[in-house]
């Protein structure tokens, strides 16, 4: 069988969770691999969430926000958006393909670019293959 | 020799192991002054390899659970180390992690970033003062006329203690400050109530800034990050607040915040506060958002300065967190 990924997204509860909430609603067809929780706002995102997700499994993360300027908290998302980079320079030294995780903004409006979006990154993280974190993780060498 | 005073307290055995270490956990016990009295009084030093002669096969005839504390520093990064941590598990009512080594791997625990074959390639192959033509490497055995000769097998992971053994209690530190200890050991000797097992001890709940004298602002913004070399600190503003990284923020106090008493910004070795899975992932959040730009492209400039993340907020910790070696 071909390898499904498992693709851990975090969404906030303004803007990105409604945003596929309506991609739902709507109907529209996405891959099943994106699996969401639901968070109050991206900025609530800690990048022990992103390792964690890693840890257990995850191929692919990714974190959606209110587009910048839109968020209900004013700047979480800027928030989102530095430690995003901060955490993806610091993957990357440790082995991680940068596309494993992705940080994006998708409106309450934007079902049909979060389905896109979905399908996109499941594409792509397919591409790569399973992520090792998980078994290299359990097994000293 | 019997001790005369038929009420005084028996004595404890105490043990002292080195394992993937520098020396300097020994040392800090070392550096406990006229206080050493106090501590042969009240234990029987029964294996410490820096300062007595005992060897491995004497701590063998021990019988199981004879030594009452043991404090294991070092990490374990070859077969020896491992032996000896299960040997001493065996023998030990108490076995302490004492030191960032044990703790969460240490500045040993760099190695994670490569594993046995590329140390051992730039050690004996390509640093520019080797000249190993017959590409000699160490070998676990080495046959001479004379028999076998062994060395311990030498692991592509450093682990941390308790990656390798059940660990009752762990005190961070590079090296543990030495008062904790004293606190710890009259607490044991006396028969105090311990913590829970698994608890850190020796070092507080709060972080370092909790105890930092520095002056500090809510606003800790910046546009650059800086190493300590670029400034000129005045001796009294948050690093932070310079620019400067300073773990500080997700860093246990308990040391006495010696760093940066001594002008130098704190680099972890206390380990992250409790409830805290991953030491380095706190810090890069608490960086993250000090980035005093909503510019993407600024942000990543910003990002840049930060030239190894992985090292300044792992520098003690890498074995011991989420993703604690590097994907290869």
């Amino acid at each position: 069988m071909e390898f499904q990924p498992t693709i851990i997204s975090f969404l906030c509860n303004w803007c990105s969770y409604t945003g596929a909430d309506l991609a739902g609603t709507s109907r529209m067809k996405y891959a099943p691999n994106v699996r969401v929780i639901r968070v109050m706002c991206s900025g609530r995102v800690d990048p022990t969430f992103v390792l964690s997700a890693f840890q257990e499994g995850a191929d692919g993360v990714l974190i959606c926000g209110c587009h910048p300027g839109d968020c209900h908290y004013h700047e979480g998302n800027y928030k989102c958006l530095r430690r995003y980079h901060l955490l993806q320079k610091y993957l990357q030294q440790m082995g991680v393909h940068k596309d494993r995780l992705r940080l994006a903004w998708i409106s309450a409006s934007e079902g049909k670019q979060f389905a896109d979006l979905a399908d996109e990154m499941t594409a792509t993280v397919t591409a790569l293959g399973p992520c090792k974190i998980k078994e290299v993780m359990e097994t000293l060498a | 020799m019997e001790a005369k005073d038929k009420n005084a307290k028996p004595k404890i055995k105490m043990a002292v192991y080195w394992g993937s270490a520098c020396g300097g956990c020994c040392v800090s016990v070392l550096d406990v002054h006229e206080a050493l009295f106090d501590v042969i009084a009240a234990a029987d030093l029964v294996f410490w390899p820096i300062a007595l002669d005992i060897k491995y096969k004497d701590v063998e005839a021990m019988a199981d659970q004879e030594i009452d504390l043991c404090l294991y520093n070092g990490a374990v990064r070859n077969s020896e180390n491992e032996h000896i941590a299960h040997l001493l598990r065996k023998k030990t009512k108490i076995l302490v992690a004492y030191g960032s080594c044990a703790h969460m791997g240490g500045i040993p625990g760099l190695g994670n970033f490569s594993n046995r074959e590329g140390i051992f390639e730039r050690i004996y192959q390509t640093t520019e003062s080797t000249v190993n033509p017959d590409k000699i490497r160490p070998q676990t055995i080495t046959k001479v006329k004379e028999g076998e000769l062994t060395l311990p097998e030498f692991y592509n992971d450093v682990r941390t203690l308790d990656q390798t053994v059940d660990v009752d209690y762990y005190m961070p530190g590079c090296p543990p400050q030495t008062e904790r200890l004293l606190e710890v050991f009259t607490a044991i000797v006396t028969g105090a109530e311990l913590p829970p097992k698994g608890s850190v001890i020796g070092a507080y709940e709060k972080t370092q800034c909790d105890e930092c004298k520095r002056k500090k602002t809510e606003n800790k913004t910046v546009k650059e990050f800086k190493r300590p070399i670029d400034i000129v600190d005045d001796g009294e503003t948050c690093f932070l607040e310079q620019g400067v990284i300073c773990l500080g923020p997700a860093t246990r106090g308990g040391c006495g915040v010696r760093c940066i008493e001594g002008n130098a910004p704190c680099r972890g070795c206390y380990g992250p506060p409790a409830d805290s899975p991953d030491p380095g992932a706190k810090m890069m959040s608490a960086i993250g958002t000090m980035i005093d730009s909503d510019d993407e492209e600024e942000i990543q400039k910003i990002v840049e300065q930060i030239d190894d993340p992985a090292g300044t907020f792992y520098r003690f910790s890498l074995p011991g967190s989420i993703i604690r070696r590097k994907l290869l």
